[in-house]
């Protein structure tokens, strides 16, 4: 594996597409020909060939991971691989097809900065293509590319890449989503295209995979433009023999959007009292400014009643702040989505109970239609809710910020997590009731 | 200030950090499994970061085999004792003696029997979530885990039925008995781990550097000679775990590159004395770290289902 002196940037990628479109098989590829499997790995990986592949080695073993799916030979769950190149590091979350699994994908994407859609090349855009643009789409996902598989099966005929890719972009606009689309023509069991250009597709002159995944632009994937720091943990140590710190009250938490400078000026919601940032606290010294993703503690001029589930954030661009709220949803259980049902919510560092108001509309993943107040949103459904909870949240929309957008929802009793929600844009900012700054 | 762009070790460190917090702040009673090896260090130092100048809000919990290496005890009480935290230990041997610990006939390892000593320390402590250093990239089952992976009340872990974990928001929620298993260091490689700590400087139990060390082959690999044994009173607790007579002995110039105990750790010939010794090592290996691993060796499934057992 590669090492480098100068800083890398992350990626974090996601793999889509349904049954057998070869998902696994390209990222055992990926791995294999970016020589990031060892030894150990490939003689594992001849030992299975030999009992359960009649002595071929199958990339796919790589990544499907668990008893159950090489006996089922399906991937069940989401899986994470590592990928280092001298350019980048790679995250890669392995999403399964199968149409029940929705819920992994929507998983596998909500971190990523790209998605990579399979299509196989014989069957074309068929519905889970579609199916998964539109998750990516709806998950905010910056970049996307349509890799189409098993270019080897149709003679790696240019007229077949090229109706492929205008029956994609027929669709692609209603979904306005995508910072860029790339199309490449690949074969992920033989390699062509992924690490390394093919000779077979002489008129393909684009990158390979793995270029692209090096020099697609992320730097600005992150919201920097409206300040946001949900209070996560209070810090105030109990440490009477270190006298300088006796008075310390830090207010701990990770930047969800935006920057921060000492001596700016900042509101404290729901509450709307205003102070001035004294310190950004790290171990490692005081900054001068924050930014978002970091994890930071800030130190305020007043000692204001500050608490987990608190919002801090600049005094332009305000966020909304509401009990009455409207999203869109991917739900997850098996126990449908029905007007009434009560759950607990998560949104940033607080929980709240949420009641669904309303169920306004179901997504038609075939024509992106909308379905209006279907009776119920089953497991893998995608629709409109509107919800009411027991505190206003703090947030903004989720094309804005995928941070203070999103929230999950937790069934009560058997706490698990039902639906994936995101936020639309509120009606209207916070008008804070108090414009004083803290005594 | 020139750009608001975070390189990957200060993107993991953001992550983990915020998942720390989340422990801290959702749970009532949580602890750090704390053992002295290479990711557990980074752990420690992640802690720090997360809740300085408070203490760590939580004890360290580590479970013994009994068989552990005597240098990684003596860095791990240091350790312990250097950042103020309460280090809580407990045995295999006391629970084989209280009944609660079973030694399967013949087996050497007690990799396995460390699963009850655990979810015994967790029961006495009513601990409700243990954080714990494991890697995705280490094995194939741990591709598969959660941030946050639910235990139910028997410790066990169901991947068909985990938790969707999305976005950063984690479902922190547990009806009593159930617990929590935490791993923020989930996105970090090997690689990623001993970058951290060259960065931040951290000292590593001396083992995971080369040195002379009497070994013998067993298993496809260079297994440490057991230290004597001095008290006849007792039973061996290395028996089965010395050199038989058709396994010769040798001196060689060894180290660790993950550490089990050592009855279950391949040595491996190595001659790298420094931190960047071993990244450049680790970047021209063509094993995996846990190709040294006797206890993952066992069957295509080993970790699999240890792991459905309950263990870390």
């Amino acid at each position: 594996m590669p090492h480098s002196q100068h800083p890398i940037e992350l990626l974090r990628f996601n793999t889509c597409g349904s049954v057998d479109d070869g998902k696994s098989t390209l990222i055992g590829r990926l791995l294999y020909d970016s020589k990031n499997l060892m030894e150990d790995q490939l003689e594992a990986l001849e030992r299975s060939a030999d009992i359960t592949g009649g002595g071929q080695i199958n990339l796919a073993n790589l990544t499907d991971g668990l008893r159950a799916e090489r006996e089922q030979g399906i991937t069940i769950d989401v899986a994470y691989r590592y990928i280092a190149t001298p350019k980048r590091k790679f995250i890669v979350a392995d999403t399964p097809g199968h149409v029940q699994y929705t819920r992994n994908m929507v998983t596998g994407a909500s971190t990523a900065n790209l998605s990579i859609v399979l299509v196989d090349a014989r069957l074309g855009v068929i519905e889970q293509t579609r199916r998964h643009s539109y998750i990516a789409a709806l998950l905010g996902i910056p970049h996307i590319v349509f890799a189409v598989n098993k270019m080897d099966l149709v003679d790696w005929s240019e007229a077949r890449f090229i109706e492929i890719r205008d029956a994609i972009e027929d669709f692609l606009p209603k979904l306005d989503a995508f910072k860029d689309v790339k199309f490449i023509p690949i074969s992920a069991l033989n390699g062509d295209n992924v690490v390394d250009a093919s000779p077979h597709t002489p008129w393909y002159g684009g990158p390979t995979l793995l270029n692209h995944l090096e020099t697609v632009h992320i730097a600005s994937d992150w919201n920097l433009s409206a300040f946001r720091f949900p209070v996560q943990w209070v810090n105030r140590p109990n440490n009477p023999t270190n006298k300088e710190l006796h008075d310390f009250r830090g207010l701990s938490g990770q930047l969800a959007g935006g920057t921060v400078k000492v001596g700016q000026k900042i509101m404290v919601l729901p509450s709307g009292l205003k102070s001035t940032i004294k310190e950004i606290w790290t171990y490692d010294g005081k900054l001068p400014e924050a930014f978002s993703p970091q994890s930071v503690t800030l130190v305020l001029e007043h000692d204001l009643d500050i608490s987990r589930g608190d919002m801090i954030i600049g005094l332009e661009n305000l966020p909304g702040m509401s009990s009455d709220l409207q999203a869109r949803i991917c739900w997850m259980h098996q126990r449908p989505l029905q007007r009434g049902n009560k759950y607990f919510l998560k949104h940033g560092s607080q929980t709240v109970q949420a009641i669904v108001a309303g169920l306004d509309s179901r997504i038609n993943i075939q024509d992106y239609e909308a379905e209006i107040a279907p009776p119920e949103l089953a497991m893998n459904g995608i629709g409109e809710i509107r919800l009411k909870t027991s505190k206003p949240l703090i947030y903004d929309g989720y094309k804005t910020n995928r941070l203070t957008g999103s929230f999950i929802l937790i069934e009560q009793g058997t706490n698990q997590t039902v639906g994936a929600g995101m936020l639309l844009p509120p009606l209207e900012a916070v008008k804070p009731e108090y414009n004083d700054f803290a005594i | 200030m020139t750009s608001y762009h975070l390189d990957h070790l200060q993107y993991l460190e953001t992550e983990a950090i915020h998942v720390m917090r989340e422990v801290a702040a959702e749970f009532e009673r949580p602890a750090l499994l704390f053992s002295g090896g290479k990711d557990s260090i980074c752990l420690l130092r992640l802690a720090e970061k997360a809740f300085r100048p408070s203490d760590i809000p939580m004890p360290f919990l580590n479970v013994e085999t009994g068989h552990e290496f005597p240098e990684l005890l003596e860095f791990r009480d240091r350790r312990a004792k250097e950042l103020g935290a309460k280090l809580i230990v407990r045995t295999v041997d006391e629970a084989i003696k209280k009944g609660t610990a079973h030694p399967a006939p013949g087996e050497i390892s007690r990799n396995k029997l460390q699963i009850p000593v655990l979810l015994g320390a967790i029961e006495e402590f009513r601990f409700d979530c243990a954080i714990g250093g494991a890697r995705r990239d280490e094995e194939k089952a741990r591709a598969k885990e959660r941030f946050f992976s639910f235990r139910d009340a028997f410790g066990q872990w169901d991947p068909k039925n985990q938790r969707p974990e999305i976005w950063n928001l984690y479902n922190a929620r547990l009806n009593s008995g159930e617990n929590m298993r935490v791993f923020p260091l989930s996105n970090w490689t090997e690689m990623d781990v001993w970058e951290y700590i060259k960065k931040e400087q951290l000292e590593v139990p001396n083992i995971y550097f080369s040195h002379e060390r009497e070994c013998f082959r067993r298993g496809g690999q260079w297994l440490p000679v057991p230290p004597k044994h001095t008290d006849p009173t007792k039973p061996d607790p290395f028996a089965g775990g010395r050199p038989k007579p058709n396994e010769p002995v040798k001196k060689l110039v060894v180290r660790v590159r993950t550490i089990a105990d050592m009855i279950s750790t391949g040595m491996i010939e190595s001659k790298v004395y420094s931190v960047d010794d071993i990244i450049t090592e680790i970047a021209a290996a063509r094993v995996t770290e846990r190709g040294s691993r006797a206890d993952d060796k066992v069957s295509e499934a080993a970790m699999e289902d240890r792991k459905k057992a309950g263990y870390f």
